[in-house]
């Protein structure tokens, strides 16, 4: 089947997809969510030496993914608007920072919890949490960038370069674990096996499949947000209203 | 101000790299050297910041050599940070930047001129000077010379990040506060190698490691950073 990509980049056709896929998503999300919370926090055995407090682990490390994944989709985003000067991508690109900008602050948020009774501290400047608070100012700074221009495409531009540009951030955070030897532990998860019991596993993958489904729900959801606001002097938007 | 009017060269050829280089560098220079005050404005205000934190935290000399390496990092940082705004920002307003891009020679060009010119009039003269407040940190010899070394590598980096960051910021609302979300994230990792190789050689161990990696940062954002910069100066000049 062959998708007509520049059918669907027309922002009008595009919210009306955007509406109708954007619900889908939210359930999936709710019903993955529901799942994965059940398998994380019933099925899961207790962790031999953490007890109970290890299962911040199913909001904790699938945030973290979400957060850097987005941040990755969001630059994907930030390069397609830029080489092909397409709108949608841009708006895209703005929707989907504020939802990475919260999961990166959940997974600081929930980090910071899990560690107080493991680490007895809720804050080591450790290369890996350091790194992930340095990715929140980029979200920051991309969404401030993005809204600091009286044109809106001169924003979007500037937006995506930047994002362009703290992309060397991705890896200096997937990677501090095994370069610098401090207190956050390694990944469990590899592609090659994982170190954890299976029901934790599949804990942990349906939530981060749950917060994926998510993202997009909420960024569809914002981009049909974004397309009313800058399109709302085109006859199509005003035939909505009536 | 004459050194602003002044034009490209008739007689060179279009389109050479070193010409523009040259020509941004000699007059961005020229320019420094005939406002003097604004490079001894960030030369002190680095000197006087460094001198307050033993004053806050206390003058032990062991804290202070403690904490040496890192506050003069912070500092040389945030007096990089504070000078970005001149590097194209009035060439912004009166417009020759935009007759710099009508030229044809190539855009990186003068735009590596520009932060070379940047470097010399900020990360030279304080890389020069930390030996001094090194001193005043009571830090060793050889902490010392990893401590300029490291300013040496480094500095270059944090202007071609600077120089990102505020071609990107040119024309928008929020001017200082906004350079500042934009830029100073990006300079973390400088700050943390930059300020481990001086800690590494005050603790015994081998600054060659930290100084490697900002010799391998400043390679990648000598190459990545101009481009960068160019498609920053475009999306402004659109």
């Amino acid at each position: 089947m062959k998708i007509p990509w520049f059918y669907f980049a027309s922002p009008p056709t595009f919210y009306r997809l955007a509406g109708w896929m954007a619900p889908a998503f939210f359930a999936l999300a709710a019903l993955l969510g529901a799942a994965g919370l059940y398998t994380g926090l019933v099925v899961a055995p207790t962790d031999a030496q953490q007890g109970e407090v290890y299962r911040i682990i199913f909001i904790h490390v699938p945030a973290s993914w979400m957060s850097m994944f987005i941040y990755f989709v969001m630059a994907c985003y930030g390069a397609v608007s830029l080489t092909f000067n397409t709108r949608l991508a841009a708006m895209m690109a703005r929707a989907l920072a504020p939802t990475g900008a919260m999961f990166t602050f959940v997974a600081l948020w929930t980090g910071s919890f899990w560690g107080r009774p493991t680490w007895g501290t809720y804050w080591v400047w450790d290369a890996r949490i350091t790194s992930e608070l340095v990715l929140l100012f980029l979200y920051f700074g991309f969404i401030a960038l993005a809204n600091a221009f009286e044109d809106p495409r001169r924003g979007d531009r500037a937006a995506a370069l930047l994002a362009l540009i703290g992309l060397v951030n991705l890896p200096i955070i997937y990677f501090s674990v095994l370069w610098w030897n401090t207190l956050h532990q390694g990944s469990s998860v590899k592609f090659t096996g994982s170190t954890m019991h299976v029901a934790m596993l599949w804990g942990m993958l349906l939530v981060a499949l749950s917060f994926w489904m998510y993202s997009i729900g909420a960024s569809l959801t914002r981009v049909r947000a974004i397309i009313l606001e800058r399109e709302r002097r085109t006859h199509w938007v005003r035939g909505l209203a009536t | 101000m004459n050194v602003a009017a002044e034009r490209l060269p008739a007689e060179e050829p279009a389109g050479s790299f070193a010409a523009a280089f040259a020509w941004a560098f000699s007059r961005d220079v020229r320019l420094t050297i005939r406002h003097p005050g604004e490079t001894l404005l960030v030369v002190a205000f680095f000197v006087l910041v460094a001198s307050l934190f033993p004053l806050g935290v206390g003058a032990e000399p062991q804290l202070l050599q403690r904490i040496g390496p890192g506050v003069i990092w912070v500092c040389a940082l945030l007096a990089a940070f504070l000078s970005l705004p001149g590097m194209f920002a009035s060439d912004y307003a009166d417009g020759s930047l935009e007759q710099m891009t009508l030229s044809p020679h190539p855009m990186s060009g003068w735009a590596c001129g520009k932060i070379a010119a940047h470097w010399f009039a900020t990360g030279l003269p304080l890389t020069v000077l930390s030996p001094l407040l090194g001193l005043q940190y009571g830090l060793s010899g050889d902490t010392l010379g990893a401590l300029a070394a490291a300013l040496v590598l480094g500095t270059p980096v944090l202007s071609l990040l600077g120089a990102a960051c505020t071609a990107l910021a040119l024309g928008a609302r929020g001017g200082g506060m906004l350079l500042a979300l934009l830029a100073l994230p990006l300079f973390v990792p400088v700050l943390v190698f930059g300020a481990g190789a001086a800690e590494a050689q005050a603790s015994g161990l081998s600054a060659a490691p930290h100084l490697s990696i900002l010799a391998a940062g400043l390679i990648v954002a000598a190459m990545g950073l101009p481009a960068a910069v160019c498609a920053a100066v475009r999306i402004a000049m659109d």
